[in-house]
Parts: structure tokens; sequence; C-alpha cells
């Protein structure tokens, strides 16, 4: 069976003062093989611990994650992570940084490089890649983290907030990267945001999870990434559906903060 | 407190000079030279040069100046001590009254000249009072017992010097000096000392200089200038080198196994705040004088200092480093060589140059308790004797030597990992 199954994940964190958070509660999902999914929600919603739950680095409490058929029991290979920012290795150039996927399993140089040489261009790079990666910008730097994942050639790619610390003008133009790499690898990709647009930009899938316990509200499917890729992205904007679809889902997660918000002020009062 | 004065003096008169004609001196980038607001802007300070220059020079000339350099012209010496011919006369009282006179001459010389009495020849001697000659070296007083001036010192008493009355424990002031009695009717002469400084306690910055180049080349007590400071660098680097060895892994496996930093927390912990200087007695108890006591005491000074800054560099990598190296499909060693090592040299270098500095510190101190050889020893030894040269020499070559390590330290720093601070 291909594709990526979240199957019932729970998560519950005990605290040390006896109480319990409970971070997801029998979250369910179905990805299949190449889809791109946004996650949105307000803050401790449970989207990261997801995130980590699938990459391998929390071990669920009850339920479980099977990619292509395999139970996911740690971190491998074949989930690769783009993080926010501060996760590439400064002590590598740039080719060093996209090369360490493949230098780990012990690739021929000579392989290796013609990935890295292609990724490279892929991100526009090719004039950087001797570079010391803090020499770059931040946008620059995502473009980076973006080839060092895809040269390991994961069978899914799980996005932290990946643009979430670029200005508005980068951002915008690493969306459109975004959407091509995905249209051209055909990578499964789960991608969290705290951006409604770029959710909608983004997300073949758009999945919106509440808060306390973290789970599933509301699931879209959306049309605007596959209308995005190779076009201009503030065409898609003017798309009627892209704001009406917009609004809904803001109204949405101004109410779940206006709830919270209820409760924490019943629970002081 | 004069030189203080001094020194305070020519900072202020130097800093207002500088206020009224250093402007157009004054290279400014020309982004600060933009700015109107640089009282509390921390990055619009550029350090004075023309201060700096003004500072180590004024130092030197103070130096010279209380030490009758020949370096620095002869109108800012301060005064020296008398020298040259002096002297004075004396009026003694027998019991009957009667008075007779009587002339001292002296010579005051510069320590160490070989010069002959002043002469009596040209003077009559007559009555009960008699002339006497001595010379007196620079920065020492002359003592008359009253029995060489008088014939009877039972019955006669001194009791004016030129023309002034004095009695016992009381003093003159003459012309180069001042004469003194003491309870038994002897007089001191003390010609004036000035404002310099004698050899023993400061020697001018030839003397210096000049000790220095004889210690490079003869030494003292047979051990070149080279020999003893190459030995206190070699108990150095012997000591930092076997401390990282021990210390890095060690800092390591606290910062990645539960298990050892349990273990060695307290040990750490205790080690670190305990000054090396105070385990000098221990180690000389437990393992003598000789290099291997040294050695060790250096050994344990770097030890925790490298064990901490190694545990802290594994602390300090950022969680999504890691986190990205496993989902690279690195292994635990894999990591461990390629994140978590690459990632503490900062906070390891940071370390080392701190274990060196207190290395050197510490080497020091230990020759001066227990050594045959080294830059200590140099000094504690010279001291001894009143060599203050030697000493001199010895501290300025430590403080060379201490200084330029830390520039080493530095300079390897930033070829070695340039990636410091911009994680």
């Amino acid at each position: 069976m291909s594709g990526l199954q979240i199957d019932d994940i729970s998560m519950r964190f005990d605290l040390p003062n006896g109480s319990h958070v409970q971070a997801l509660q029998n979250v369910s999902l179905d990805l299949k093989s190449g889809e791109l999914m946004s996650v949105l929600g307000p803050s401790g919603c449970g989207k990261t611990t997801l995130l980590n739950i699938v990459a391998g680095f929390l071990k669920q409490t009850s339920g479980q994650v099977v990619l292509n058929g395999k139970q996911v029991i740690g971190p491998s290979a074949d989930r690769g992570m783009v993080f926010q920012q501060g996760a590439l290795f400064e002590w590598m150039s740039v080719r060093k940084n996209v090369s360490f996927g493949p230098d780990m399993k012990g690739m021929p140089k000579a392989q290796s490089n013609e990935i890295v040489e292609h990724l490279l261009d892929v991100v526009g790079l090719q004039d950087f890649k001797d570079k010391a990666v803090y020499e770059l910008s931040g946008g620059m730097q995502q473009r980076v983290a973006l080839a060092r994942c895809l040269a390991n050639d994961p069978d899914v790619i799980l996005m932290d907030e990946p643009l979430g610390a670029l200005d508005a003008l980068t951002r915008e133009k690493m969306q459109g990267l975004v959407l091509k790499l995905w249209k051209e690898t055909g990578k499964t990709i789960i991608l969290i945001t705290h951006s409604v647009e770029e959710a909608l930009l983004l997300g073949e899938r758009l999945l919106v999870m509440a808060p306390r316990p973290g789970r599933i509200h509301k699931e879209y499917r959306l049309p605007f990434a596959e209308m995005g890729v190779g076009a201009d992205l503030r065409e898609v904007k003017k798309h009627p559906d892209y704001n009406t679809t917009r609004e809904e889902i803001l109204a949405m997660i101004w109410d779940m903060e206006e709830e919270i918000m209820g409760r924490t002020e019943e629970s002081a009062a | 407190m004069i030189i203080l004065g001094m020194y305070i003096l020519i900072f202020a008169i130097a800093a207002l000079i500088w206020a009224i004609v250093g402007a157009p001196f004054v290279k400014k980038d020309p982004f600060t030279a933009l700015k109107t607001v640089t009282f509390g802007d921390e990055s619009a300070i550029r350090s004075n040069r023309f201060a700096s220059v003004i500072s180590v020079i004024s130092i030197f000339v103070i130096w010279g100046s209380f030490t009758g350099s020949s370096l620095i012209p002869g109108f800012l010496h301060v005064p020296g001590p008398f020298q040259g011919d002096t002297g004075f006369t004396y009026e003694a009282t027998a019991p009957d009254g009667t008075k007779d006179t009587g002339i001292v001459r002296a010579l005051a010389h510069p320590v160490g000249a070989v010069v002959e009495l002043p002469s009596l020849d040209d003077l009559e001697e007559s009555g009960f009072a008699k002339n006497f000659a001595t010379t007196i070296p620079a920065y020492r007083a002359s003592t008359i017992i009253a029995g060489k001036l008088l014939e009877d010192r039972k019955e006669q008493k001194i009791t004016s010097i030129n023309g002034i009355p004095i009695a016992p424990e009381g003093a003159v002031d003459i012309e180069n000096g001042q004469v003194r009695m003491n309870a038994k009717g002897s007089l001191t002469f003390e010609p004036e000392q000035g404002m310099q400084m004698a050899e023993q306690f400061l020697p001018s910055p030839e003397k210096v200089g000049k000790r220095f180049i004889s210690l490079i080349f003869d030494g003292y007590q047979n051990v070149t200038l080279f020999e003893h400071l190459g030995l206190s660098l070699f108990r150095v680097l012997v000591g930092f080198l076997l401390g990282c060895l021990v210390g890095i892994p060690l800092g390591y496996a606290m910062g990645l196994n539960g298990w050892f930093r349990g273990w060695f927390d307290p040990i750490v912990e205790f080690m670190r705040p305990v000054p090396p200087l105070a385990l000098i007695p221990l180690i000389i108890i437990w393992l003598g004088i000789w290099e291997t006591g040294k050695i060790s005491l250096l050994f344990l000074a770097a030890l925790w200092i490298m064990a901490i800054a190694a545990r802290s560099g594994v602390s300090g990598v950022r969680i999504s480093k890691v986190h990205a190296a496993y989902s690279l499909g690195a292994s635990k060693w894999q990591i461990l060589k390629n994140v978590i090592v690459p990632n503490s040299l900062p906070d390891i270098f940071t370390g080392a140059r701190v274990a060196m500095g207190v290395c050197w510190g510490t080497v020091v101190a230990a020759e001066l308790v227990a050594a045959q050889k080294g830059a200590g020893k140099m000094i504690i030894e010279a001291s001894k004797f009143s060599l203050t040269d030697i000493v001199i020499v010895g501290i300025l070559l430590i403080g060379v030597v201490g200084f330029g390590i830390d520039i080493l330290m530095r300079i390897l720093e930033k070829w070695l990992i340039p990636w410091k601070g911009k994680g």
C-alpha cells in the first residue's frame, strides 16, 4: 500500500504536576503519493507535534503512522524535513550541505556531484555552490534547505513553516518554487504554515486543525495549487473562489481563537 | 602619589590638546561621521590611536624620568640624589664653656663609583674639634660617630651645625641635605635623596634593556632567557594538550550521556572553582617539585575548563540541526562527527583561550613556588638578590608571551572556525 497513512493518532503529554495536555486526539489522514497538503490552525493545535510524529522524532501514545506499507518508528531518510531556519550546517559550504544526505549514505562522489549540480540548478544557486551558507540571505538559505532535502530523494517531505521567517516578497517567490518542485519531483508534501494565503496557494488539500485537544477540524480540496504551477500566484489570488475560501477559513480560525480566549477568561474568573 | 598625579596630569593635558587641535587628524569612517548620536552608541566609538600612543609613551617617560634615564632629555628628570662635594661646619662646646669649630667635608658619589676622600690639607687643625672627610654613595647616609670629631666625646658636645643649634635626637637642614644627631651625640649626614628611585627599586629602561640583551646571550645563573621562557611554554603546552585530550572527550560524554553527566558533574562543578594555585602544596607533597608535578597542575587547570567548554558546546547544538541530520539518514556516529563536533568547536575554542590564559598564569605561579628553571623561577631568584632589572624583564616578557598566546589563538580561531557566531 503506497502513500502515507496516519491512523488514529493520539498524543498525550503528562505534566509533572499531575495534569496532562492532549496535544492530538484521534487524528487520521490518508495521503496519496504525490499529494501536497497544507496544515493550518491556531497555535497549540498540535500541527508541529503531528509533523514530528510523522518524521519519527516523537512517539505517539496511540495509533500508527504507515509509509508505503511500513510502520514509522523513528527518523529515516525516506521522510525529509525542511525547518523554518537555522537547520543548515554553517560549517559546510552550500555544496556540502546539499550533498549531506548522499554523503551519509556513502554514495560515490561522481554520482552525488551530479545530483548536487542538478538541484542547485533547479533552486537557482549554481553561482553560490562554494559559498558558506552564512553568507547567503534567508531566502537563499531556504533554497539550500529545499535542495538538501531533495538530494536525499525522500518519499515524503515534511515542511515546518519553511517560509515563516522570510520577508513578504521573498516568500512569494519561494511559494512559486515550492509549487514548481512539487510538480517536478512528484513528492508527497506536508506543509505547516501560519499564513492562510500560503495554505490556500500551496495546499492541494488543506487541513484546518483545532486546539484543545488538537484535532482535525475541517478539510478542503482546493484547485489553486494546480493553477499556480508555473503561473503568476497573484493571478491565482484574483480567483473568486480564492477569496471566499480565504474569508471562510479566516472566520473559522478567528472563532477558534475567540473560543480559546473565552475559555481562559472563564477559568480566570 | 606624585607619579599618579603626574600620570593623570599627562592624561588631562593630552586629552585637552587633542580636543583643541586633534579634529583634523581624525579619519572618520563616512558612516559614523553622519551619526548625530554617538554618546551611548557603542558602535560609533573608535579607539583613538593617538591616545594609545601617548599612553604608552607617557608610561616610559615617567619611568625614565623617575630613574634618571639617559633615553629622555635631562629636563624631564625629576631631581635625583645630590651628588658632588658638600659639607658643613660644626661647633662643639667643652664643659668649661670653651668653643671650637670643625669642618666636615663629604663627597656624594654614584653607587659603585670609586672615589677618593675629599682633601682636608688646606684646613688648619686647632682645638678639640677635628676636621673630617667622608664619601657617601647616592641614596645612603653617612654616620660620623662623635669620637671621630671630638677629642673627648664624654666631655665635649656638638652644639650647632652651620651656626644652627642642635641637640641629641634633633636635626638640622643644611644646603645639600640633612644632619641628624642621635641620642649619644653622633651625627648622621644624609645628602638630599631627590625623587628618583634607587636602582634596586626601579632600574632605568636602558638598564632593563641591557639586561634583556645579556639575558638572551649570557642568561642568568647559566640559563638563557629562552631556556627559561621555553621551558615555561613547554610546560603550558604539554599540560594544556593533556587537558584537552582528556577534557574534550569527557565534556562530550557529559553532554551526550546521562550516566556520564551524573557521574562527573559533581566532580567537575566542585573542581572548577578551586583555583589551580590552591592545589600547588598538595601537588608538591604528592608528586614533588619536578616536571610531573607542574605538568599535572597545568593538566588539572586545563581539564575542567575544557570539559565544561565541550559540554556546553554539545548542549548548544540546535535541535533542528540534529533532527535534520537524522532525517537525512545520518547515523549516531555520523551525527557526532558531522554535526555535534563542528557545532561545538566555537565553544571549545573559547574554552581553549581561557585555558591557555589560566595555564600561563598558573605555570608562572607554580615556578615561583618550586622550580629549577622557568620564567617564574628566574624572577623569584633575581628578586632574592635585588636584581630588579631581571624581575622587570621577566614580568614584561611574561606579559608579552601571554598576550602573544591569546593573539595566536584568536588568529587560529578565525582561520579554523570562520562560522563562529553565524549559525
